[in-house]
């Protein structure tokens, strides 16, 4: 198990170490130079000066020399400031990712309870009306542009109903918890909405495809109880597969946070990103890029645990087996 | 809808919205509007002879809006869908033949992509400075280079699907009579590749390729919709969205039909794709 952990652990941080490369690359791309922006917001800056500050931040050096510095600074914890808010941006990415995590795993919660459910019952009640309906209304979850599922639930409960704040998470400490929960539906709803239609696929294929197994007719046949036989020898293994794909799907899901948290302009990394690259803030793009990647990798990597312990046939100290 | 006319009923469909769309120019002539002409003296008009679905909130004809916007998203959608279908079917191939270490790197890398947060990423390559990477200004700020953008972008995100599954049909098809034969006959591993395995795997790559369809529009949309991806005056589906969050106390009716029509395709080629799979391939058991 142990050993298991660590070599997807260190999997995990290399490919963290080629996207921060990458994406370091990338923010060198972007519209914009943080010293002609200096320039531009302060008159007394001749071009001279310019020049002096590049060299003094080792702007005019190679990508590779320049990443390398930073890569140094980084992993001694400084991330650089962010320029649009004037502060450290490790100070900036707490509270969003606080916020973001909250968001997402109420979101998983809420999608794995609907989607598992749904799945499961379509799979033990086959072309029934309702087997059909689950199918339909999953297609529908799955072919949804999440920014438009947002703007439609805007609609319903903002606009029509009036039940509902469309957006502005308070921030501070001094609002009240049922504040913060009120704020929290309808983001959360929609993340939901928008990945509960795939999980519900994924279980529902599992769940038939393990119940025609022949370990199941062994079951039957030793007189097993219904209840165990679905439970104990149906879903322990048809949830193997579904974690694999849910699993994958962590990256999709942030994805559907980004999207969420603009719509709702609700404070986290995900708004964050989207903010910093529209503001050609650098080095909060560049941070909260990584934390995205390092959260879903983490989420891969609980997942691969969760996988190892539901599987007793695979092996953990003979490292990734039965992918 | 188990016949084979029912079951090919989504591709229908989508070829119906196809035909609408390369229809704008003959309603834009008949009824004499210009789909990117800005008229404020008709802002959010209601719907009326001259404008069937009304204007927009800077007095353009809805009508011709959709049916332009829709030219765009299903054109990017084929093209990116083709693109990602390309690259995954090459790295399918290479992976499925050569196996060993190639195959456990090809592998890792899309699997890594797969885990990675796309949509973040691809905002970053949709903001990427074209002139800093030594493209001529007067190319990278005209407004047809926003399509071409699009098209790479989303066409890199989506061919992951496609590798996986032409690896695995290349692991089967591998070891089977015809490809010995002719690898025994001393065909080179370039033509045992394309020649002999490729024809074969057709179908899934088929199956992908339309899944993908879907998926690149999807993308499209939310870029187009964040101002990222299909630059106005050019319109999209997506960012003829981009401003209903504001418009949407006022004008609701602007922030459904687009989504509507982008909902009505990308579940079709879902459709499409699932049904391809079940009546192309015997071993899905299908419904």
């Amino acid at each position: 198990m142990t050993r298991f952990a660590v070599t997807r652990a260190i999997e995990g941080l290399i490919v963290l170490l080629l996207m921060s490369f990458v994406v370091y690359g990338l923010i060198g791309l972007m519209p914009g130079d943080p010293i002609d922006l200096m320039i531009a917001s302060n008159p007394k800056l001749t071009t001279a000066d310019g020049q002096r500050l590049r060299a003094l931040y080792g702007l005019d050096r190679p990508i590779l020399e320049r990443y390398l510095n930073w890569l140094t600074a980084a992993v001694q914890g400084d991330f650089g400031y962010s320029r649009a808010f004037a502060r450290p941006v490790l100070e900036l990415v707490g509270p969003r990712l606080v916020n973001t995590l909250v968001l997402l795993i109420t979101a998983l919660a809420v999608a794995l309870i609907v989607g598992l459910g749904a799945g499961l019952y379509a799979a033990l009640h086959p072309r029934s009306w309702i087997d059909d309906l689950i199918g339909y209304l999953s297609f529908i979850s799955i072919s949804t542009p999440t920014f438009w599922l947002a703007l439609l639930l805007i609609m319903l409960f903002a606009v029509v109903l009036g039940v509902l704040p469309a957006s502005g998470m308070p921030v501070g400490a001094d609002t009240g918890l049922a504040e913060r929960l009120r704020h929290l539906i309808l983001p959360v709803a929609t993340l939901s909405l928008a990945s509960a239609g795939g999980y519900t696929r994924y279980m529902r294929a599992a769940m038939i495809e393990t119940l025609g197994q022949d370990f199941i007719r062994t079951a039957r046949s030793k007189g097993a109880s219904e209840m165990r036989i679905v439970l104990r020898h149906g879903l322990r293994n048809a949830l193997i597969p579904v974690i694999t794909v849910i699993a994958l799907d962590f990256g999709a899901l942030f994805s559907g946070a980004l999207i969420t948290e603009t719509m709702f302009a609700y404070p986290g990394m995900g708004k964050a990103i989207y903010d910093a690259i529209m503001a050609n803030d650098f080095n909060l793009a560049l941070v909260t890029l990584l934390f995205a990647t390092l959260t879903t990798l983490a989420g891969n990597f609980a997942a691969d645990l969760g996988y190892a312990w539901l599987d007793p046939r695979i092996s953990l100290a003979a490292g990734r087996a039965g992918t | 809808m188990r016949s084979r006319a029912g079951r090919l009923l989504p591709g229908g469909v989508l070829v119906l919205l196809a035909a609408l769309a390369l229809c704008a120019p003959i309603y834009e002539a008949a009824w004499g509007i210009d789909p990117n002409g800005v008229d404020l003296s008709q802002r959010y008009g209601q719907p009326s002879f001259t404008h069937p679905l009304g204007t927009d909130e800077l007095g353009r004809d809805l009508v011709a809006r959709l049916l332009r916007g829709g030219r765009v998203s299903l054109s990017v959608g084929l093209v990116a869908a083709l693109m990602a279908t390309a690259i995954g079917t090459v790295i399918g191939l290479l992976a499925g033949y050569f196996g060993g270490k190639l195959d456990a790197f090809l592998m890792r890398l899309t699997d890594s992509v797969i885990a990675l947060p796309l949509l973040p990423l691809l905002i970053v390559l949709a903001a990427v400075d074209l002139t800093k990477l030594g493209v001529p200004a007067a190319i990278a700020q005209s407004e047809d280079v926003s399509l071409y953008r699009i098209v790479i972008i989303t066409g890199l995100a989506s061919w992951t699907t496609v590798a996986r599954l032409v690896r695995g049909e290349t692991l089967a098809l591998r070891e089977r009579e015809f490809v010995l034969a002719a690898i025994g006959q001393g065909a080179g591993s370039l033509r045992v590749m394309f020649v002999h395995i490729f024809p074969n795997a057709l179908t899934p790559i088929i199956v992908a390729a339309t899944l993908s369809v879907g998926n690149v529009i999807l993308f499209e949309s939310v870029l187009s919709f964040l101002g990222l991806g299909i630059q106005p005056p050019i319109a999209s589906w997506g960012n003829m969205l981009t401003h209903a969050q504001e418009t949407i106390w006022s004008a609701p009716a602007l922030a459904i039909y687009p989504g509507v029509l982008i909902l009505i395709v990308v579940a079709n080629c879902n459709l499409l794709g699932d049904r391809l799979r079940d009546s192309l391939d015997p071993r899905s058991a299908g419904r």
